[in-house]
């Protein structure tokens, strides 16, 4: 039995039975076809997260988002004095992660490509893009260049999915797709 | 102890008293015995406590109750992480260390003083470190993710802990050392002590990387250090915690070996296999800290696909034959037995009513089907991106370490209580229906979080309505959402009425339970097929018993299901917004 010592003393002579032996190989298999479609996927997959990333002082990060919200501003979100940020379609885009917002927010047009500059000015925080679910990790000094392509018109949230003290749960932002050539 | 035979070693100035075990003829000694009831019992008190907390967390979470106040629920969240995952798994552990070492090899226990200091140092960290939490100004979660800072005493009871851990592993090995030695056994250790030397190791490994990462934090919680980095902390933490986890599996697996040797009398069906695959969980153990860390900025994704994968998915390996090797026993013996009609009646007449096998068996079909898949799914690099720090995350791991180790470590608990602690189990009625009620509501919060977790729902989050007095940005789930968390309310419910079954009848048998002796040792067990405790499998299940329908089937299934899962994950992740 499994608490008794081996019962012939030299176990790893015995030999293997051929339904195990066929179901470790094709286990084996598995493993293998699953590495490789990691690896498939960076070469022919749509969605794979860049390693475009720099170390950056949260400081400096904090003044290009404000220079850029300032450039593009096209109104402010209701009366919550946000502004709502428009970047030139294949742009550059940026959102900064603070305890607790996301800021600024976005207006992004459908099937154009962005630059989305992610990075955080205290703790970490994760960027989790509802409700198509996209979730990305951010840390503070280190800057993640994504590019995304929104793919439907809408009104998407911003959750903040790393618990990142007493207000986690309030922290939201927002990103608005719409159709090419409207909005603004 | 009224069957004790009490059998004097004179070894060294030593004085080893033992006794023979009256169900298996082991020689136990008392001192190891002592050891293993302190930590076992450690554990229930921890295990209570935590999984009181877990209830009402998870009650808040449920929309439609939302219990507890935010500053409480990430207070209760925390609390619940580290009183489960830390203390109750680690302090069993150490009592399954012992109980591996000592008392299956027939050996006196090394060193048995440091095992009360081990034993004081986890006890006093365990404590001080909760006292932390409670005070209120550590609700930093069990991961403590620098630059978040808790109270430097919350640390500092972490590294007690990991010390005392720490010594418990040494004393394992130099038990190990002793039996062998003093000639305690023939051959090579037993498959189950096998297992535990892998966790035990793997254990060794994983206190390093936590002692590591753990003092620089306290020396910066209390000032000495100015800055620790949140990726290189996030990077060693992991290699500690996801590391760790692996001890879980390989604790509970020699687990699954154990219950199914005692209460069929399952033998291994190649020992050159079983031992094969937790070799591979030791070599590739340094690896999978990427799990965490996969839509982490700043790693290439080289890395990541290799670490995640433990280097081509060479441990999940292991777990895949451990997931036919188990089941092939229990088959083969059974047979042997004589329950060979049809596919399935090895199965059937498995003895369902004795809570360890049961538990056992629940433990095994929801670790493989619900913890496994879903863990090979969250820990594909591209994949993860749907999934990260959604509820996805503790439902898969509420998958593996409660209804895979947690149920795993409570099966086992119905023969420590008569082997160990030598009494019956009282209430038997009701210790037949825990496995069940405990598993199914383990089961339930394990799927309904994954189910919220795919709708996007976050992890270690207070209110997912809302609320739109404090927010300025609202933004609101699909109502399926709120149903998901409802559901997982409910089987927090039925999982909390099995926790709370499980301490009670603990308890009650260690108090007022009826003494064990050699007229009840057999039957104390549980009621198990033709009573087979003592060899009923005269001959190894090998090449000759290599017909087992049933497990086939069972594997197959498995297999099927893995393959589906798996490829509809790509599909999702295909509709996703094209980045780059
Ligand atoms: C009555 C049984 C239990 C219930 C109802 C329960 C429920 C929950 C819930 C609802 C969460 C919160 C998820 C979130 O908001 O992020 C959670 C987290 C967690 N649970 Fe449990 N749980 C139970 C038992 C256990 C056990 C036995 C373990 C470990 C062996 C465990 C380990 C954890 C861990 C590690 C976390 C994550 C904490 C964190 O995010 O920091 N749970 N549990
Ligand atoms: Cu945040
Ligand atoms: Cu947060």
């Amino acid at each position: 039995m499994a608490i008794h010592p081996p019962q012939s003393r030299v176990w790893w002579k015995e030999p293997i039975a051929k339904a195990e032996l066929v179901w470790i190989g094709v286990a084996f298999l598995w493993g293998l076809i699953m590495f490789f479609m990691m690896i498939y996927w960076h070469i022919y997959g749509q969605q794979n997260l860049s390693t475009q990333v720099g170390r950056i002082d949260p400081a400096v990060f904090e003044q290009r988002t404000n220079d850029f919200a300032e450039k593009f501003k096209v109104r402010e979100e209701g009366d919550t004095g946000i502004p709502v940020v428009k970047p030139p379609a294949g742009g550059d885009a940026y959102m900064l992660a603070r305890t607790y917002e996301w800021w600024p927010v976005l207006e992004l047009e459908k099937g154009k490509s962005y630059k989305l500059h992610i990075s955080s000015l205290d703790l970490q925080h994760g960027f989790s893009l509802q409700p198509i679910n996209m979730n990305i990790q951010v840390h503070p000094g280190l800057e993640h260049v994504v590019t995304i392509t929104p793919t439907e018109a809408g009104i998407y949230g911003v959750v903040c999915n790393e618990y990142c003290g007493l207000g986690h749960h309030v922290m939201t932002g927002r990103i608005y797709v719409v159709d090419s050539g409207q909005g603004g | 102890m009224t069957t004790a035979v009490a059998e004097t070693g004179m070894i060294g100035a030593l004085a080893t008293k033992f006794r023979i075990c009256p169900a298996t003829g082991l020689r136990v000694d008392l001192a190891a015995e002592r050891l293993i009831k302190a930590n076992a019992v450690a554990a229930v008190v921890f295990l209570a406590i935590g999984g009181g907390f877990g209830l009402l967390v998870a009650l808040t979470r449920w929309p439609a109750v939302h219990l507890l106040s935010s500053d409480l629920f990430y207070l209760a969240l925390t609390a619940h992480g580290l009183d489960v995952l830390l203390m109750w798994i680690i302090f069993f552990e150490m009592a399954v260390l012992y109980f591996a070492s000592a008392v299956i090899l027939s050996s006196r226990i090394a060193a048995p003083r440091w095992g009360w200091v081990g034993f004081v140092l986890m006890i006093v960290g365990a404590l001080m470190t909760n006292v932390a939490v409670l005070q209120g100004d550590s609700s930093v979660m069990f991961t403590s993710y620098v630059p978040m800072q808790a109270r430097p005493h919350f640390y500092l009871g972490l590294i007690l802990f990991a010390v005392g851990a720490l010594i418990g592993c040494f004393i394992f090995l130099g038990t190990l050392v002793i039996a062998k030695e003093e000639k305690t056994y023939e051959g090579s250790i037993p498959l189950v002590t096998f297992g535990a030397l892998t966790a035990c190791i793997i254990a060794v490994f994983t206190i390093a990387s936590g002692a590591i990462i753990l003092i620089p934090t306290f020396l910066w919680s209390v000032g000495y250090i100015g800055h620790i980095d949140s990726l290189m902390y996030k990077l060693v933490w992991w290699a500690m915690g996801h590391s760790s986890q692996q001890i879980n599996v390989s604790a509970h697996v020699a687990i699954w070996y154990l219950i199914a040797a005692v209460t069929v009398g399952a033998k291994p069906l190649s020992e050159k296999v079983s031992r094969t695959a937790f070799l591979l969980y030791i070599l590739f153990l340094q690896l999978a800290a990427a799990h965490h860390m996969l839509v982490e900025p700043g790693l290439s994704s080289e890395w990541k696909i290799v670490n995640t994968s433990y280097m081509m998915y060479l441990a999940v390996l292991g777990s895949m034959i451990h997931g036919m090797t188990v089941p092939g026993s229990i088959e083969a013996a059974q047979r042997k037995s004589g329950f060979t009609r049809g596919v399935f009646e090895w199965l059937r007449k498995a003895p369902w009513g004795n809570p360890a096998f049961a538990g056992m068996f629940l433990s095994l079909v929801m670790f493989g089907f619900l913890g496994g898949i879903s863990g090979v799914v969250l820990g594909t690099e591209q994949l993860n991106i749907m999934m990260h720090n959604t509820l996805y995350v503790p439902g898969h791991f509420h998958a593996t370490v409660v209804a895979g180790t947690t149920l795993a470590f409570m099966a086992v608990t119905y023969l420590v209580v008569p082997l160990i602690f030598q009494r019956e189990i009282v209430w038997p009625k009701l210790a037949k229906i825990q496995p069940y009620l405990f598993g199914i509501g383990a089961s339930g919060i394990s799927l309904f979080m994954m189910g919220a977790g795919t709708l996007g729902v976050a992890r270690r989050h207070w209110d997912i309505t809302f609320p739109a007095l404090d927010v300025t940005l609202p933004y609101g789930y699909s109502p399926a959402a709120s149903l998901m968390m409802g559901l997982n309310g409910l089987s927090a419910i039925l999982a909390a009425t099995g926790g709370v079954l499980y301490v009670a009848i603990v308890v009650a048998s260690i108090l007022f339970g009826k003494k064990v002796d050699a007229s009840n040792a057999v039957a104390a067990l549980g009621p198990m097929p033709k009573k087979v405790v003592h060899d009923a499998v005269a001959k190894y299940g090998d090449a000759g018993t290599w017909h087992l329908p049933g497990t086939y089937v069972l594997v197959g299934l498995f297999f099927t299901t893995f393959i589906l899962y798996y490829f509809v994950n790509w599909k999702y992740l295909s509709e996703l917004w094209p980045m780059q």
